[in-house]
């Protein structure tokens, strides 16, 4: 299976955001997107998702199974955990389990297993609110787990992470690569994969965000 | 699907009892009334079958700001896009656990507050079954208006402004279905049967209008 | 335990004792003590009210109905006498700062409520065979909504409001300025009554109750009011548990 991005350009109002990225990805390849703060790392992967409407570019899959859309391939982390805070970490866990399978994929772990993964399995049971920052990432990090998908775009994924958290979290990568998974991720830490390709967004030109300013 | 329905009937119960709060808001209406028309019986039971309409589309627009917003300010909505189910059909299900925590209630508590305002027993019986088959469409439209207005921080009012107008047609036919009941020579069934129309228009417009506002709302 | 209890009150007085129950192990010892002691004499007392309220004579005027008066009247003054523990557990919580305060205020709400709501529904059980209808918007009746509405208010700002300390101030503030407010509404809803509706109905007109009445209606005010007692300190012993096991759970995620 193979991921392939052209030319993709994303706009929010009159002004281009991320301009003419390419990349393609095959089985077990990653992307580390790397860049400053506010270069649109975050939009690429929205819009890689089909999440936002891109300018112009496209994203296609080829040798992918051909029921599933593109969206449905992704396992898709923002910045934001998606749990909710008045369930336990088993109710978040399984509902995703639920509501992500689809009929191609294998099923995942169990929320308990995915936990343990994670070294989270003594919080199964207590309401997701009561976590710590750092717990609650794990916990979220957990739902990639609980269901297969073939790609991963994740924004972020260590931010409150412990440097112990940091560790499992690059060997649940490196697990994730070597079984085929394709990987893209935003993020500051080096994630200990060999062998990434590494994408570095630059801000677009001064003079051009100038002229854009005027008319904001 | 059924995982989102009673995950949305947890979420409800956990925090702070969706339930209870539409019916102490429809409870708290009720009660105004008779104090800005005074508590002469005979007027509360003329107007009754309206005072417990408009109260329970009120309360029906309690929570619907809610109904996305929490989603997507958790980041769960981007997740619900994702997957191979229609964002209609989970807009539609998420309305029906809606209506289930906030209208069920209202229209279980219906008969309390229609002895309250001395409405006879065949109107009570009437402003249920109207309000069971109206204040779904109440949801289903105030869902399209909770998806526009589902990136503001304010929401809340708004929809309220912006589904009023909309929901008018459903208290008309419903307080028209139940005066027919309770006067003579008023039908009962020609409104009864609008409302039931407008309410299954309502359950095809109302969640495809509010996916397709919710797929262009990301950012 | 009681020697330290007793020694501590000698020494340094009742409020010392008051302070020192602020430990809510100590309260819990105390009240297990009295536990079993209190909930048998509401017991004995609710038994022998009901006895007499059941032998008591039957109204020339109202017959049977008479009966409902003795869970009806002894309810609709407990609902007043909850919502006064509240307000003065209010003022604990904000003036003294007494953290057992905050517990009393949420343990007594739901009680309240189900006493206000038993003396709306018996009053309107009454209500029909005399008056021929369910409720009229009587001041009396009106008021005793609005309370009811007030202590259903309390219990969900204290369910949305999930951390102890933050809710602790909302909810004794808002019970005050229901406390101030119950006289205000109960006058202008007297006012508002009589305006429009010359008070048609009233009840317990006659000044001076018969015995055969007075003692029984005492009886049972007194069982219930032991009722209320034994409600709240159990209710209390529950939110305490409640918050333990609050404490212990987020313990229990940061230990990992």
């Amino acid at each position: 299976m193979k991921v392939i991005a052209e030319n993709l350009t994303v706009a929010r109002g009159e002004r281009h955001i991320v301009e003419k990225v390419s990349f393609s990805l095959d089985s077990g390849e990653a992307l580390i997107v790397t860049g400053e703060n506010g270069v649109g790392k975050s939009t690429l992967l929205r819009a890689f998702c089909g999440l936002l409407p891109m300018v112009a570019g496209e994203v296609r899959v080829e040798n992918g199974p051909p029921e599933a859309s593109l969206a449905e391939l992704i396992h898709f982390l923002s910045a934001k955990n998606a749990m909710k805070d008045s369930l336990t970490v088993a109710e978040n866990l399984s509902f995703w389990k639920e509501f992500c399978r689809s009929g191609y994929a294998e099923p995942g772990l169990d929320p308990e297993q995915a936990l343990d993964t994670l070294e989270l399995a003594h919080c199964l049971d207590l309401p997701f609110g009561y976590l710590s920052t750092g717990m609650k990432r794990r916990a979220a990090l957990a739902r990639l787990l609980v269901v297969r998908k073939p790609v991963w775009v994740l924004d972020e994924p260590t931010s409150g992470l412990d440097a112990r958290s940091v560790d499992l979290f690059s060997r649940m990568l490196q697990t994730f690569c070597e079984a085929g998974g394709i990987l893209i991720a935003a993020t500051h830490l080096p994630l200990g994969l060999p062998g990434a390709k590494s994408l570095e967004m630059k801000a677009l030109t001064a003079t051009r965000a100038n002229d854009q300013m005027a008319f904001e | 699907m059924t995982s989102l329905f009673f995950r949305e009937l947890k979420i409800a119960w956990r925090s702070g009892g969706g339930a209870l709060t539409g019916v102490m808001f429809f409870l708290a209406v009720v009660t105004v009334f008779p104090f800005g028309i005074g508590p002469d019986l005979n007027t509360l039971a003329r107007i009754g079958p309206a005072v417990l309409w408009i109260a329970a589309l009120l309360a029906s627009l309690l929570g619907l700001d809610r109904l996305f917003q929490l989603e997507r300010e958790d980041g769960s909505l981007d997740v619900l896009l994702m997957q191979e189910w229609p964002m209609t059909l989970v807009v539609g299900i998420k309305c029906l656990a809606h209506w289930v925590v906030t209208g069920l209630p209202l229209v279980l508590a219906t008969p309390i507050f229609g002895l309250m305002l001395n409405v006879p027993p065949i109107g009570i019986a009437a402003a249920m079954l109207t309000l069971l088959a109206g204040t779904p469409a109440i949801t289903l439209i105030g869902a399209a208006g909770a998806a526009v207005t589902v990136s503001l921080p304010r929401g809340g009012l708004l929809i309220a402004i912006l589904v009023l107008p909309l929901v008018i047609p459903v208290l008309i036919f419903g307080v028209t279905a139940t005066n027919g009941a309770m006067f003579d020579p008023d039908p009962f069934t020609a409104p009864f049967m609008i409302l039931c129309a407008l309410t299954l228009f309502s359950a095809v417009a109302g969640p495809l209008a509010a996916a397709t506002m919710l797929r262009h709302s990301a950012d | 335990m009681s020697d330290a209890l007793t020694e501590e009150k000698r020494s340094q007085g009742f409020w010392a004792w008051l302070t020192g129950l602020a430990n809510p192990t100590r309260f819990m010892a105390l009240t297990d003590a009295i536990m079993p002691f209190i909930a048998s004499i509401t017991v004995l007392a609710l038994a022998a009210g009901l006895y007499m309220a059941f032998t008591a004579p039957e109204d020339y005027q109202q017959g049977e109905t008479v009966l409902i008066m003795f869970i009806h009247v002894p309810a609709a003054w407990l609902a007043m006498m909850c919502y006064s523990v509240m307000s003065l557990s209010a003022l604990g919580t904000l003036v003294w700062r007494h953290p057992l305060a905050d517990v009393s205020l949420r343990a007594a709400a739901p009680i309240g409520a189900a006493f206000t709501l038993l003396a709306l529904v018996t009053g309107s059980l009454w209500g029909k065979p005399m008056w021929g209808t369910w409720w009229v918007w009587d001041a009396r009746l009106t008021s005793v909504l609005v309370l009811l509405i007030i202590y259903l208010g309390i219990i969900t700002l204290g369910r949305a409001l999930e951390e102890p300390t933050q809710a602790a101030k909302a909810l004794a503030v808002t019970t005050l300025i229901g406390f101030v407010n119950i006289p205000i509404i109960k006058f202008s809803v007297d006012w508002w009554n009589t305006l429009h509706q010359p008070a048609s109905v009233s009840r317990f007109d006659r000044p001076a109750m018969d015995a055969a009445f007075l003692y029984p209606l005492l009886i049972m005010a007194l069982a219930y009011m032991l009722m209320f007692f034994t409600l709240h300190l159990m209710n209390m012993r529950n939110e305490i548990l409640r918050r333990r096991i609050r404490t212990l759970k987020i313990r229990a995620a940061e230990a990992g």
